[in-house]
């Protein structure tokens, strides 16, 4: 019992790290992005491939994992997101299912169409009692993570001059623009920032979830119902919605099995019927 | 539009011609030439499904993701009356449109609520749970192996479905021009003219007094009746339904033609799944494992290039056939 909340908990705070990325670039920057999981998956990939072929530690490929995913965004943004700001959402969403089927079908085209997982170094896969139920140190490595990113990305939009600038430029671009801040360079940064982030959550999930090309699509739902059902931009309600996503989808698969993942998308459609804002959105919510 | 043009007498213009003249060459196709029957087949069924979703998206403004469900329902729904004996094709038809209203009924007014991007994900969870529920309900729908050995009654009493699809050809481009031709009629009414206006400006659509909310269930209803349609001839002219049909892959795949040929125009879902399925047997000819890359390759640049820029290209060029009529919007 305990230790399926511990799982959920583990897998929640995954969802997290994954799809906080998007609670940035949907939630602030109102974008549909649904090429999020696509760089999750090159994160994942990122990862796979340097552990095997480089032999570089588990821990040590997740900033790279990051720091290339954000470099790829950086450009991605610059030559083409960067035009679609001002479009309908139809388009945006429609460009970014194009850039997932590239990415899914680029990916099993060079690395094959098998689940690759890494593999976990020794240290990593021990298992700490907590009395009734265990956890492996792999799961306590996420929670970490989960915790900090939670923390610096609510510090970072809520009380840094960066946020300040950000939430500003969201708000009203021309105002924005004409008190000087260069709203380019904040979007692309902000932006370059959630794809980094889903690339660390890729690399991340790539021990616990491994990936696959029809990662982009299979998870895209999952982390479209953490930012929807938390409400857009709220990176509490994102954090909750998570976890209580993982903890449901570990209890459902554990309890309830022939129901799959049923629960999960009938969850999602009730609260969007009777919340369509979120379940946690304030008054300021989009 | 030069001033001198002659009026327009109403009667059988150009226009009329080559409608009539392009819709005959597409019926005399699978009979010249039956190697290419299954491929019109498919390219009709596409076009069906695509008109549908041209209805809400195109002319009534409803973004969905998740067109598909209505696609699979038609299907199931047929495949599943044939399993139980009554094999008669129309019938079938009729049923898998009914059950497809049904839930689209059912579901439009949660679909209604909220803004584009809840929409976008009701949409979508709609079709994800139908498409979890036929996965798990493997003793009715078969599961993941899909319902198979489907047997159909001949067409009207008369026509076997063939080997090489020559009935089920004829079969579908009958109903995709029935259905053709009852959405242009829809399209030209009071009707189809109130949607636009609800397209354009809810608000301002509702101070003249239009019910949007009434139209907009009632257009999402047909739009659904109309992909159950594509759905059952689906099953019924290939005997086989697969849980593929519910896939999210359909949805995004029926937007992406929408967008080729041109939403909010009928002959726009024609044109592009006429052209999205030559291009799509080409390139999958070329690698059969990896076309789904230019899919989006294509996806991307029309975003990017911008449809309307396109479409002004090819029109400058002569080769879209447009009715010039203003504001009809066909």
């Amino acid at each position: 019992m305990l230790t399926i909340l511990f799982d959920g908990l583990a897998y929640g705070m995954l969802l997290f790290i994954l799809a906080c990325g998007l609670s940035v670039t949907l939630g602030l920057m109102n974008f549909v992005n649904l090429a999020h999981g696509a760089f999750a998956m090159a994160g994942g990939y990122v990862c796979v491939l340097l552990t095997r072929h480089a032999h570089v530690s588990f821990v040590l490929t997740l900033p790279i994992a990051f720091a290339a995913m954000a470099a790829a965004g950086l450009v991605l943004e610059r030559l083409a997101y960067r035009r679609l700001y001002g479009r309908s959402h139809l388009d945006q969403v429609l460009f970014s299912i194009g850039l997932v089927f590239m990415a899914s079908s680029a990916a099993s085209y060079c690395l094959g169409s098998g689940k690759q997982l890494v593999d976990l170094p020794d240290w990593l896969s021990r298992r700490i009692d907590f009395g009734p139920a265990s956890l492996s140190t792999y799961r306590l490595l996420i929670a970490v993570t989960c915790g900090v990113i939670a923390l610096g990305l609510h510090l970072l939009v809520s009380r840094t001059q960066f946020g300040a600038r950000l939430r500003a430029a969201v708000d009203n671009p021309q105002v924005a623009a004409g008190l000087g801040i260069n709203v380019g360079q904040i979007f692309a940064v902000t932006f370059a920032l959630g794809c980094g982030l889903a690339g660390l959550g890729g690399a991340m999930s790539a021990a616990l979830l491994g990936v696959d090309p029809g990662f982009p699509v299979e998870y895209m739902v999952y982390f479209l119902i953490v930012v929807t059902v938390g409400g857009s931009g709220n990176l509490g309600g994102a954090l909750c919605a998570a976890l209580l996503l993982g903890i449901s989808d570990v209890a459902g698969k554990r309890y309830l099995p022939e129901a799959g993942a049923f629960i999960i998308y009938a969850v999602m459609v009730g609260v969007l019927i009777i919340r369509p804002n979120g379940l946690f959105a304030g008054a300021g919510g989009r | 539009m030069s001033a001198a043009a002659p009026a327009r007498t109403p009667g059988p213009s150009a226009n009329t011609v080559v409608t009539l003249l392009l819709w005959g060459l597409a019926f005399a196709t699978p009979v010249i030439f039956p190697g290419k029957a299954l491929l019109l087949n498919e390219i009709a069924i596409l076009a069906l499904f695509v008109l549908s979703l041209d209805l809400i998206l195109g002319i009534a403004g409803i973004v969905s993701l998740g067109h598909a469900a209505f696609l699979g329902i038609g299907a199931y729904a047929a495949g599943l009356l044939a399993k139980a004996g009554y094999g008669d094709p129309l019938l079938g038809l009729g049923f898998g449109m009914a059950c497809a209203a049904l839930a689209g009924f059912a579901t439009s007014f949660l679909v209604l609520r909220g803004s584009d991007l809840t929409r976008l994900m009701v949409t979508l969870g709609i079709a994800m749970l139908l498409y979890e529920l036929a996965n798990r309900l493997a003793s009715l729908t078969g599961g993941a192996d899909g319902l198979s050995g489907l047997e159909f009654r001949p067409l009207l009493g008369a026509f076997e479905f063939d080997l090489y699809g020559r009935t089920a050809c004829l079969y579908s481009l009958s109903v995709l021009a029935a259905a053709f031709a009852l959405c242009r009629r829809l399209l030209r009414s009071p009707f189809g003219f109130s949607l636009r206006a609800i397209r354009d400006n809810r608000l301002r659509a509702e101070a003249i007094g239009i019910p949007a909310g009434a139209r907009l269930v009632a257009i999402y209803t047909a739009a659904a009746a109309l992909a159950g349609a594509a759905g059952a001839l689906q099953a019924q002219t290939s005997q086989f339904v697969s849980l593929s049909l519910l896939d999210f892959h359909r949805s995004a795949e029926a937007l992406l033609v929408l967008v080729i040929g041109g939403a909010g125009t009928l002959y726009g879902a024609l044109i592009g799944a006429l052209v999205f399925r030559v291009a799509q047997d080409a390139l999958s000819r070329l690698s059969p494992q990896h076309w789904e890359f230019f899919v989006g390759l294509i996806l991307v640049t029309l975003v990017l290039v911008g449809h309307e820029r396109i479409r002004r290209a090819a029109l400058s060029l002569g080769v879209w056939v447009r009715p010039r009529r203003n504001g009809a919007g066909l």
